[in-house]
């Protein structure tokens, strides 16, 4: 049986969450440039689907981990804009009070457990989450976000072995950008990332990483055989990586090159908000409906920006209270 | 009161801990078998979703344990050897250690850790470290080094009813030894010292594995008039520092004992606190009696040459009581 296509008013809600990502971004992306941010920020830009497609199918109790490249995930997982951004702006209402920054936003009343500046390092956390789960017979589920980049590392093969054998309420999102930081994946991993999922035994598909929709089903099918008990799913995204490894890359690159400008531009016709946007037009939506969606998410950005400006710095000291529960550094 | 081994009194705690809360899970590199002694009977008792084998893969094993704690259980990993806190590294050092403070106090991690330390059984350098020296200085991880079988009982309750990860670090060559264990539920505070001998001359500070050789130095060090008190930190992260520099002040001579390489050991630490915080009253340099900037050789007449014995202690008491 055919997986259902999402309602228009479902699609539309995707549409929203995936903009709202975007026009996020985009403002990182102007306020990076100018050398507003504290630290480094990794956009999200034209990933958008995989985690709005993801998070829409997984309860509020439902746990993820998500990667450096994070802000998309924790939108997507319902964290909150303001928050957010005043956590990336190093500001004391940030979602971790300034202590965590860009690569770490988690908001744990969501089950967003974090963003993760190690490479590879949420396949272990999901994994021991869904393990959790299952012992407490919760019903809930965990969701391990990571790219082609992490697939190499070796946790990635352990965590496919404990949750495969013990049937572990998880699903596994490889989101393969086609870059591990600044070198192509295809010069650094050899074969295909999902034949080492196949390997464990494990239900796989791969979708279109570009196609919310798509991304919806194949999560829908991955939720729900976990909220059955019938252990993890592994799905491989195709997407692509629209920014640098980080903004500011060029300082780094100092000339240096690892991709053509051609291929962002041939990808940029796959943008998944463009194809949504168009998909929902030819569905009967109307120029207008969008219109108000944008500039509803206009005034949301813009308000967090403003929020996390007018915010006082973190509390130095506080990171002397927070290195134990109850108990000084 | 009864007399009970190292192993049982770590049993035991486990045991009443897991029976107490039904959020404590225990897994590990063969836990079931009770290969090391300590998870004994567990299975039989709790059945398999409470405690199971793993695969050989600390580095996931030490990762699932934040994923699991941050999902609400209470989780006890048993790591074998100390040495394999190096294979799980990476989750203990960039996670576990740190994401209550990256997350702005959101994360709580319930965890305990638990490693055998040292050498003694040819066991070779990669089974034989004392790796805690690397774990105090992480922060955000508290260590736990109990000397005697109370202690290894009382600490381990706390550690797993606390809200901090904790490595809980056996003394690999106490597993056999005999001590008195109070009866019923009883917890040892972390951060309290312990004078576990009072002297006026020379204070021996000795860290876990330690304590047994320090206590045979004294006798020695009786027999030639020199009365030694020995204090036990019992746990290196919290400190008691407000102890040692009490007993530091007491006699204003020390010899810290350590069974870690003495580079960068909790010894040194130790004495670097004491120096601080003490300097006024020291009449002598503080000593440190510790393992060699070396690796564990294998050979048994090899081995011991390295591990601090009662009379490298008393030598070494006698040279600062003296001075």
């Amino acid at each position: 049986m055919a997986t259902p296509e999402p309602s228009s008013e479902q699609l539309l809600a995707l549409y929203e969450r995936m903009l709202l990502i975007r026009r996020m971004e985009e403002r990182l992306r102007a306020d990076a440039a100018a050398g507003n941010l504290p630290g480094a920020v990794h956009l999200y830009i034209g990933q958008e689907a995989i985690a709005t497609g993801v998070c829409a199918r997984l309860r509020t109790s439902d746990m993820i981990t998500s990667t450096h490249r994070g802000h998309g995930h924790f939108l997507a997982k319902g964290g909150e804009p303001k928050a957010m951004m005043a956590e990336i702006w190093g500001k004391r209402t940030g979602i971790c009070k300034g202590m965590g920054g860009s690569m770490h936003v988690a908001d744990f009343s969501k089950g967003i457990l974090g963003a993760n500046g190690i490479v590879g390092g949420g396949f272990a956390i999901a994994t021991g989450a869904a393990l959790a789960s299952k012992l407490t017979h919760d019903e809930r589920i965990a969701v391990a976000f990571f790219g082609d980049g992490a697939a190499n590392q070796g946790v990635f093969m352990e965590s496919l072995n404990v949750s495969s054998l013990w049937k572990l309420p998880l699903v596994l999102v490889c989101e393969h950008n086609q870059f591990s930081e600044f070198t192509p994946s295809a010069d650094i991993t050899s074969g295909e990332i999902v034949d080492r999922a196949r390997a464990f035994k494990i239900p796989t598909s791969v979708v279109d990483g570009n196609d919310v929709v798509a991304v919806w089903q194949a999560a829908g099918e991955a939720v729900e055989r976990a909220r059955r008990g019938e252990g993890p799913s592994f799905i491989e995204a195709k997407t692509y990586r629209i920014q640098g490894h980080l903004e500011a890359e060029d300082l780094f690159l100092q000339g240096g090159k690892y991709r053509e400008k051609a291929e962002i531009e041939e990808w940029r016709k796959r943008d998944p908000v463009e194809r949504t946007r168009q998909r929902l037009l030819s569905g009967g939506a109307r120029e207008e409906t969008l219109k108000a969606i944008d500039t509803r998410i206009g005034a949301t950005v813009e308000q967090a920006v403003e929020f996390a400006q007018a915010s006082e710095p973190a509390d130095p000291e506080l990171a002397l209270d927070l290195m134990f529960v109850g108990q000084k550094a | 009161m009864a007399r009970k081994r190292y192993t049982h009194a770590i049993n035991e705690a486990l045991i009443e801990e897991m029976s107490r809360d039904p959020k404590v899970i225990v897994y590990g590199e063969d836990v079931e078998l009770a290969i090391m002694g300590d998870t004994k009977g567990l299975l039989d008792k709790f059945g398999r979703e409470r405690i199971r084998n793993t695969p050989i893969c600390e580095a996931t094993l030490t990762g699932m344990a934040v994923g699991a704690a941050a999902a609400g259980c209470r989780v006890v990993v048993h790591m074998m050897f100390s040495n394999f806190i190096y294979t799980g590294f990476d989750a203990i050092a960039n996670q576990m250690a740190k994401l209550h403070l990256m997350t702005g106090g959101q994360a709580v991690m319930p965890i305990t850790i638990i490693a055998a330390y040292g050498g003694g059984g040819s066991n070779a350098a990669q089974h034989s470290d004392s790796g805690y020296p690397v774990l105090v200085n992480l922060g955000g991880v508290n260590v736990a080094m109990p000397a005697t079988p109370a202690d290894a009982k009382g600490l381990l309750k706390t550690a797993i009813r606390g809200n901090n990860p904790t490595f809980f670090m056996e003394a690999i060559g106490r597993g056999g030894e005999q001590g008195e264990v109070p009866d019923g539920d009883f917890t040892i505070p972390f951060g309290k010292a312990a004078t576990v001998r009072e002297g006026k001359d020379v204070t021996i500070i000795a860290i876990g594995s330690m304590l047994k050789p320090a206590l045979e130095a004294a006798k020695k060090l009786e027999a030639s008039g020199i009365q030694a008190e020995v204090v036990d930190p019992r746990t290196l992260v919290p400190l008691d520092e407000e102890a040692l520099v009490a007993a530091a002040r007491k006699t204003g001579r020390v010899v810290v004992v350590d069974e870690a390489r003495d580079r960068c050991s909790a010894a040194s630490h130790i004495a670097a606190v004491l120096a601080d915080k003490a300097f006024g009253h020291l009449k002598a340099p503080v000593k440190r009696v510790t393992v060699p900037n070396v690796c564990m050789p294998y050979a048994p007449n090899a081995e011991r040459r390295m591990i601090p014995d009662a009379d490298r202690i008393a030598r070494t008491a006698t040279e600062i009581a003296r001075a």
